[in-house]
Formats: structure tokens, sequence, C-alpha cells
């Protein structure tokens, strides 16, 4: 995706490179057995362990580990045998132990890769630089009172996977296919929800620029908090433009954190806050190094569902999609899974048809997932199969798709029922198409002259049968009435 | 390496320790003795020698992904300097 | 009968089993002890009220011919345990109010098995020392010391609240923990038994935490066969605890028949330190002439890096402690000290909240990680530490067990030595070496310095083999006969 800044003194490009944070979806927290849970009342949900108490010492979540793993395999990564957990020493109130249990010089997961899928059809790879696991931190909440701020744990100690990625990303809008496409493989596995407004995902971006042709890297700035799918393009691009602006205008980028304001649009240093960080880490002495052996890394393998590139190639070979309707249907595996219950026995391009126009803008006009869809894919399949058999119409099968998405109802129960079947019996719409003629001597005489105003009878027909009456049997049957079959 | 008393500073600092000004020489003093004492490992030769990570064989400790901890919210709270709506509160986080 | 204070753990239980004494009988007979006896500063908390009713409930499941192993046995306990609902300080102002909501494993397998809670010992802050100077609660006398003379003797560190407890009858036995030496040099300070089992074979969880890779648990007590009772029970594997083994435990305290016949013992070469008092080095060879006697082979073998072991101790230890204390921040327990803002807040109370030698260790831990000098010390540390693992395997490799003096002196004086830290730090030069390694170590009193005070020898073992050392132990205790009684004890 060619993407540049044109500066006044040359053509600039973007060096990026993401670092996500993902909740791991497990029962428990990474090191204590108190519960992941979203939402509980504030402090209920920690154990002695995860409020860093006198004595208390972390035992590894052997799922959570797994599901590191799995996200690894997905991520077509390295596994290394050994890694090790350190400690990432810093003071503040949300960490309560005074370190943040991580993995720094020995990840779990070493180098992978992650195609994102580009507009032109084309792919490219993303390389991802590691995974590791860590611990969420507390909340804070500011602004409650005065001069105070409160702390709930609930939180703390929930398992992380930190993906960082190579610095691959050269246009913003590749940020965002990348995380769309990390999402994707992290919704497939079942590692993380991936559910960026209750902060299950998190992204920070590095960003730097460097002229057009160089290969050397500018200083970096690391952008916080860009949290949304809508916002990460936006803040790359600020941070980008920005960097090209002091530049071209003779000055240095300070390699800085900045944090991405949403409602400005724009990054701001969060200089001051950050002094010179020494993390001071070291391998965490309560815990021993973790070693994986073959077998488990192996089941795990084997556990791994189809991930989204390998479905959306059969999705093309098998049913002959385009490449951009199958990447539509498969970046979630619900949706995938639905179209193919769809498809199976029918027309599938037909089923693509309707599982992306109409039943994902039902979805989208109710706000709702693919997991809470009304209309079970029998459903739509069974639509499918009344316009095949021609019971109903085109124009009928939309309204009978609303009614039983709204309803719930069955498709055959409400064509059933509220007489929606076709009408195929000339012998019932002669009598309309005759009285027409007999009432319009004026259209018809003009119809004969001039064929395009049958269009105008077949209308008035369909309109008198409610839609019912089979349109090219209406066609015929005027024609034939105006002496022109 | 004898410390300075900046670097005693420094090193307080990222320790959040108050050490009164008056006290960072003696203490920078003190620091460097010890300091000065444990650098005779560098004599030993550690070419080739791995960390040692772990005393005993590493064996797999692992627990399993249940709940059954952390519905305790008064004990979690009940020595806290400063408590309020279920929350700990703390002197304000500068955002 | 009187003087039921003095019971060890062995005789007692037999007592109470045939319902001759009382749990509440022995329990207030310690708790007098204790009281008559406050001047040793031996305790920062005592329990009486809940030790007569664990007393009492010990008393009714011995009428009904029940109880654990420890049943009705009146213990101290070093108050680096935390104990739900007893305040739990670890010699600390900063947690000086603090009343821990869980029971570490170690005591709630003690109260599993019948034990009763005297109270809580003192002990240097956070277990940081060498002399029990260090606690927030005033040091500790020696019970060693004679009416009049002063300064008083330290009863060595960091438990010596327990190990003056013990050796001054306040009660048969205590828990201590080892992380340089912290339970065999005030047991060898104090005449009386002290054990550090293998680095993993005592759970770790609710432990104040000083440095978890050096870390644990151990007894003491009056003999070793009493010691052997009580760390038989507080032993075991903990799946709270990463580091804990999941061995099963021997039964240690059943089979101790002091048998060293046969037993291959090393003596160290690298233990003969140059200006070592004599006396220490007669009592090591009186030592090894006793094993010999009891048809032990003794074999000299060679630990080359034993120079660098406590240089590698200051630096793991201050490292790890470092860390583990930075939870230590007057957010959600224990004290605050309110400052101008979160930072003033934090560094007032940690400035406060925490004594001059854990300031200190805190300091050098943090340099010792900080960016540019990790690799210089600490994982040069980490380096020469497996060196030392690997000696010890070598020598293991030869002989069944280690024989060596304790400490390098006997008790000084409270104040001594403490001006300058290194010099305190050499208290710890023959312990230091056995927490790198992981393995069990013990000592025995073997004697009396020319100035009246104990004097200890160290039996060191292969990691999991505390059988063999509590053999060797018995063996010494055997021929040592060690009757001394201590000066400084009120009695009833």
């Amino acid at each position: 995706m060619a993407w540049t800044i044109a500066g006044r003194t040359g053509e600039w490009e973007l060096v990026c490179g993401l670092e996500v944070h993902a909740q791991v979806i497990s029962k428990a927290k990474l090191f204590s057995a108190a519960a992941t849970e979203f939402g509980a009342e504030p402090n209920s949900r920690v154990s002695p362990v995860d409020a860093g108490m006198p004595g208390m010492l972390p035992v590894l979540n052997g799922f959570c580990v797994e599901q590191a793993v799995k996200t690894g395999l997905a991520l077509e990564a390295e596994i290394n045998r050994v890694s090790i957990f350190e400690r990432k020493n810093y003071f503040y109130p949300d960490l309560p132990q005074g370190y943040q249990i991580s993995q720094y010089q020995q990840p779990i997961v070493g180098r992978g890769r992650i195609l994102i899928d580009l507009p032109d059809g084309t792919s490219r790879a993303i390389g991802i630089t590691r995974l590791h696991l860590e611990q969420d931190a507390g909340k804070s909440l500011h602004g409650a009172r005065e001069g105070v701020t409160l702390i709930d744990l609930n939180r703390c100690g929930v398992a992380l996977m930190e993906i960082v990625s190579e610095p691959d990303i050269r246009a913003p809008e590749e940020a965002v296919l990348y995380l769309k496409k990390l999402r994707s493989i992290l919704r497939y596995v079942g590692t993380c929800d991936g559910n960026m407004e209750e902060g299950s995902l998190r992204c920070d971006a590095n960003v730097s620029v460097r002229r057009v042709g160089d290969p050397r890297f500018g200083t970096r700035c690391e952008i916080k908090n860009v949290n949304s799918m809508r916002f990460v393009a936006k803040a790359i691009e600020y941070e980008a433009r920005r960097q090209v602006d002091i530049l071209e205008s003779g000055g240095v980028v300070e390699q800085e954190t900045r944090l991405f304001d949403a409602a400005r649009g724009e990054t701001r240093s969060m200089r001051g806050k950050e002094e010179a960080h020494d993390y001071r880490y070291f391998p965490d002495p309560d815990l021993l190094p973790l070693e994986l052996d073959e077998a488990l890394i192996e089941r795990l393998r084997a556990e791994l569902p189809e991930l989204p590139d390998a479905k959306r190639a059969r999705f093309v070979s098998d049913y002959g999609l385009s490449a951009y309707d199958a990447g539509v249907l498969v970046a979630e595996r619900a949706a995938a899974d639905y179209f193919e219950a769809v498809a199976k026995g029918r027309d599938a391009k037909f089923a693509a048809n309707w599982v992306i126009n109409e039943l994902f803008g039902a979805l989208a006009r109710r706000g709702l997932e693919i997991e809470a869809c009304p209309l079970p894919a029998e459903a739509l399949g069974e639509i499918l199969d009344l316009l095949a058999e021609g019971t109903i119409s085109g124009k009928i099968a939309k309204e009978v798709f609303q009614e039983a998405f709204d309803s719930g109802a069955r498709p055959r129960a409400i064509v059933e029922a509220k007489g929606l079947r076709q009408v195929t019996d000339a012998g019932a719409i002669e009598p309309v198409v005759a009285k027409l003629v007999a009432d319009n001597p004026q259209q018809a005489e003009n119809a004969r002259k001039n064929p395009k105003i049958v269009g105008w009878f077949v209308g008035q027909v369909m309109k008198a049968t409610g839609g019912k009456a089979n349109p090219a049997l209406v066609n015929e049957l005027v024609k034939k009435a105006l002496g022109l079959g | 390496m004898p410390l300075d008393r900046a670097t005693v500073a420094r090193v307080a600092d990222l320790a959040r320790i108050a050490v009164p000004e008056e006290q960072l020489d003696a203490l920078a003093g003190e620091l460097s003795g010890i300091l000065a004492w444990v650098e005779q490992l560098g004599e030993v030769d550690t070419q080739g020698i791995e960390p040692l990570r772990s005393v005993h064989p590493i064996r797999r400790a692992w627990r399993p992904d249940v709940v059954a901890d952390g519905f305790c919210r008064e004990a979690i709270l009940a020595n806290a300097p400063e408590r309020e709506d279920g929350f700990f509160v703390v002197p304000r986080v500068v955002e | 009968m009187t003087r039921l204070e003095r019971l060890g753990l062995v005789e007692a239980r037999t007592l109470l089993r045939r319902r001759a004494i009382g749990a509440v009988e022995l329990t207030r007979a310690c708790l007098a002890a204790m009281e008559r006896n406050r001047a040793l500063n031996a305790f920062i908390t005592e329990t009486p009220e809940r030790a007569l009713a664990m007393a009492e409930a010990a008393d009714a499941r011995l009428a009904r011919g029940e109880g654990g192993p420890l049943e009705g046995l009146p213990i101290a306990v070093k108050d680096l345990f935390c104990t739900e609902g007893v305040r739990t300080t670890a010699g600390s102002k900063i947690l000086a109010n603090f009343v821990p909501p869980y029971e570490s494993t170690v005591t709630a397998r003690l109260w599993a098995a019948g034990a009763v809670l005297l109270g809580k010992t003192n002990l240097d802050e956070f277990a940081m020392g060498s002399s029990n100077t260090t606690s927030a609660f005033g040091p500790v006398v020696n019970p060693w010391t004679p009416a009049g003379s002063s300064p008083p003797f330290v009863p060595g560190g960091s438990s010596g609240g327990s190990a003056a407890a013990v050796a001054g009858f306040l009660c048969p036995a205590a828990t201590g923990t080892d992380t340089g030496g912290s339970i065999r040099q005030p047991a060898s300070f104090c005449g009386i038994v002290g054990i550090k089992p293998t680095y993993g074979r005592c759970s770790r969880f609710g432990i104040v935490a000083f440095a978890s890779s050096l870390d644990q648990a151990g007894a003491f007590a009056r003999s070793v066969a009493d010691a052997a009772l009580l760390l038989q029970a507080m032993a075991g594997f903990d799946p709270k605890d990463s580091t804990s083994a999941e061995l099963p435990v021997p039964d240690w305290s059943g089979e101790l028949r002091g048998r060293v016949k046969g037993l291959r013992i090393g003596i160290p070469k690298e233990y003969r330190l140059d200006g070592m008092p004599s006396e220490i080095e007669t009592l090591w060879a009186r030592g090894a002439d006793w094993l010999r006697a009891q048809g032990a082979e003794l074999v000299e073998v060679s630990l080359p890096h034993t120079r660098y072991a406590l240089p590698t101790y200051y630096i793991v230890a201050p490292a790890e402690a470092s860390s583990n204390l930075a939870r230590y921040d007057g957010m959600r327990y224990g004290l605050r000290v309110t400052g101008r803002d979160l930072v003033d807040t934090y560094k007032k109370t940690r400035g406060e909240g925490f004594g001059a030698e854990v300031r200190r260790r805190i300091l050098i831990g943090t340099y010792v990680l900080s960016a540019g000098y990790y690799d210089a010390y600490y994982l040069k540390a980490q380096k020469v530490r497996r060196r030392i693992v690997e000696d010890f395997e070598a020598a293991f490799a030869r002989c069944d067990a280690l024989l060596t003096p304790t400490a390098p002196s006997a008790a000084f004086r409270i104040g001594e030595r403490s001006d300058d830290p290194v010099a305190m730090y050499l208290n710890d030069v023959f312990t230091v070496t056995v927490n790198l390694a992981g393995l069990p170590g013990i000592s025995v009193p073997a004697g009396l310095s020319a100035a009246g005070l104990p004097l200890g020898l160290q039996v060191i073992g292969k990691p999991w083999d505390e059988a063999t050392v509590l053999e060797v132990a018995r063996a010494l205790e055997e021929a040592a006969e060690f009757r001394a009684l201590p000066p400084g004890v009120v009695e009833a």
C-alpha cells in the first residue's frame, strides 16, 4: 500500500510497529485463583496474591500458558521451549506488588507473522517479533474526590498477551488491517475476545518517519491509548505528519511516549509524568522457568481451528467466491460457519450475497454480532430454497427475510400464513390484466405503439397482486392481452 | 566503583525511599564499601556458565484454571490506611 | 511437677499422651516463663488467650484419645509467618499493625498437628540481620548473658527471638526462617539445635519474603529429636508455592538413632579461615573426632568457591529483597506517612517505615539490578552461584554429609560490629553457602567458648537428605553432652 507524506523537501515514509495487549480468555487470573470477570463490584475479585499481601506467592495458571501457545501457533510463530517470567519493577498504586510479572529476555513465543489483506486483493506479511505473557494492573479512578485516586484491583493479575509486531507497517490503514486480522485470529483460536471497548484488546503504536528510500530508521515515538479501530489510523497519521513537520523545519524528533487524545484527534507528550524508567528486570525467583514439552505443543496444534487465511482460500477455491467476499465472510469465525451452513447444498455465491448483503445489513441495523443473530442459518437457507423453487419472488424473499429476522418465525410458515406464495396460475392473473387493459384504453394504445410502456402494465399487475404474481408470467400475459405476443 | 551522592540519591529515588540530604554521604560510603567487597566476584571465571535459575530440578508448577479465591473484599480492604466505597484511597495519581 | 516449661517436645508429648500433664497446664507454664523473662524481648506479640483456647481444645482431643503429632505442644512462631487474625510485623515499623487475613502454610500445618501458639517472636527487621538488633521492636537479649553483664550478648539473627525463647526455656520449640544462616547462627549463639531443611521442603506461602530463592523455614528446639519432630510437622508439598517440592516427607523423628557408622563425612578445607578463633578450630576438630569414634569416615573435600559465597549472597539477597519489599508502599496495608503528593508519600512511608539496615539492603539491591549494572552484579552472582552449587555436587560425590563450624565466633555484644556492615555480614560465612545451594543444614550445640558462650557445629547434607543430617547431628549431640544452662534466665 503505497502511502507517503509529501513534505516541502520531499517524500516521507511511515515506519510503524504495534504493541497489542490482548486479555487472555480464562476463568482465573494468571497467577491467582481469583475470577477474571468484568464489571464486578470494586475489589470483589481480588485474592491476597493479587493485592500483593505479605508472603503471598504466584502460581502459574496452566491454561493461560496453553492460550499463549495456541496464539503463537496461530501466528505461525516459534514456540520457545523454555521461557522466563521476570519482574518489571516500578511503583504505581494500581500495581500492588511493586512489580509486574512479565516476560522479558525469554518470551514464550518468538518470531511469527500475520498476513494482511490489502484492498487490491493482494496480501502482505507483517512480522511478529514476540508474544509474551504478563499480568494486568488494577484500575485507578481519578476525580471522584479532590486530591485522591481510588483503586480497584479486580483487573489486577488478569493474564495479558503482549503481541509485538515488527516495524513493518507502512501506511496508517495497514495498521488497521493488521489489528483487524490479529483480532480475527485471536477470536478464531478463542484466546481473546477482542473487545476493544472493554479493554480486552489495547494498542500502542511505535511511529517514526524517514525519507523515501532511506534504509535507516528515524527516532520513534510510542503512542499510547490507541484503543479503537477508528482511531488507530488517525493517531498514526497525525503522529507521522507531526514528525515530518518537525524534521522539515530542521528539528529533531525526541524519543518519548505520547498519548493519543481522541477528542482532539492529536497526540501529546506525556513528558513530566514519565521519568527516566529503570525497570530493573530480573527473573522472578517465586516462579520456575516455564518449560514446554513437544506433546503439549502438538496437542495444542491439533486443537487449532481452520484459521482465517486458510478458510478464505478454501472459500475461493471450493465455493468460487471472490477473494473480497471470502475475506468478508471469514473475518469472524461464526460468520464463516453461518455462511457454510447456508451454502451447504445451495448456490454458494447466492448464499454469500444474501449473508453479506441482507444478513450483515440487518445485523448492523440492529447493532448485533453474528453470535447473537436471531435468524438461524437453516432459516436463511429456507428462504433461499423458497426462492429457488419459485415459491416466492425476490421481492417477497426480502420481506420474508425481514419478517423472519424480526419475529423469529420460520420462513415457510410466514409465506403460508401471509399467503405470500408466488402466483403462477395464469388463470388467476388474466382477469386482472384484462381489467387493466379495459380500464386504460389510451395506455393500451400507447403500449402497442411503444412496447416500453408494457412495463407500466406489468407494474400495475404486480401492485394489484401484492407482488405475489410471477413477474415473467405477468409480462407474458400483458403482451398477450395487448396483442404483442 | 565507589558511589557518589548523586548516584545514591538516584537509587533512593528509584527505590522510593526518602534519604535526608545529610545522610547521603555516609550512605554513599557504606554502600561503596559493600560494593567494593562484592566486586571480588570479578575474580571468578564464569565464561560459558549459565546463571542459576533454580537450585533444584524444575517441575511443572501449574495451577488449573479454576476460580477458588478472591471473593473476600473485606479481608482485602481490612488493613487499608484509607478506604471508601470498597476502593482503596491513595494520594492523587497525576495523569 | 514443677518447671514444665523445661520439658522438651518429645518428653512433653509422652506426658500429654499419658495424661500425666495437661496441655493447658503446660501452656500456662510457658506463658508464665515468657512473662518472667520479658527482659529478653523475645516476643513481639504474646497470644496467651489464643494459646489457652488452643490448649483447651488439645486437652479435649487428647482426652478422647485423639490428636495430631504435636497435640497440645506449645510453640513460638517467628513473626515472619503470617498468622490469621494475629498481627504479623516482620519486625518492622511498616507492618507494625498488619493483621493478615490468611495463615501461612507452615503454621497452618502446625495447628492441624495440634500445636499451640504462644506468640510471635522478635527478629531482625524483615529477617535482615545476624544479631537481632535491627528489629523495630528492640534487640533481643541472649539468655546466655550473665546477670549484670552489659551490654548484653546478641542471640544472633535473624531468628533471634525464637532462639532466645527456646534457649531461655520460654517454650520447647519455635519456628524460624533461614535465608543466609538465620536459624543456624542464632542456634549456635544460644546453645540450641536449629535446622534449615532443603530449599523447597517447607512451603514459603504466607512467610513474609526476604529473598525468595534463599528463604526457607525451619525449626528450633533443645534437642535434635525435638527439632526433627517439629520440622516433620512443618514440611510437605504445597501447591501454593511453585518452588515447593512435590516429594514425600520421610519419617525423620521416628527413625533417629544417631548412627553414623560407615558414613563418609566431608571436611571442607576452604572453611579453615585465616584468623578464625582457635577455639572454633578446636571445636571443629573435636566434632570430627566424635564422628570418627562412632565409626564415620572423615574425608577432606574442597569447595573452591567458598570465599565468593558471601559476596554472591550480598548481591542476590538484596536484589530479591529490593523487589520483594516494594509492596510495602503504604497504599493497601501497613504504615502510610502522607507526603505532599503520591511520590512523596511513597518515599516518606518507606523512608520512615524501614530501618537503616533494610534501607541499606534495598538500595544495594536496587543498584545491582539497575540499568548498566545488572550483568556485572546480579547476573555474575547467579553464575558464581552455579559454581558454588557445582562445588557441593562434586563434594557430595565423595561424602554423605559435611561437618563445619556454624559461625566463625561465639555471640558478641549488642552494639558490637554495628558500624561496619561488612564485618557483620561475615557472621554468615559458613551458613550462606548452604542457602545458595539450597541444601539442608543443622546447627548442634557442641561446646562453650572460653567466655562461657555456646558454640555450634554445622552438618550440611545432600538435597532432600535431612535424614542423614539429623542422624549425624544426633551423633554429635550424644557425644557433645552439652548440658550447660544459660545464666540469664529468670526462674519461677
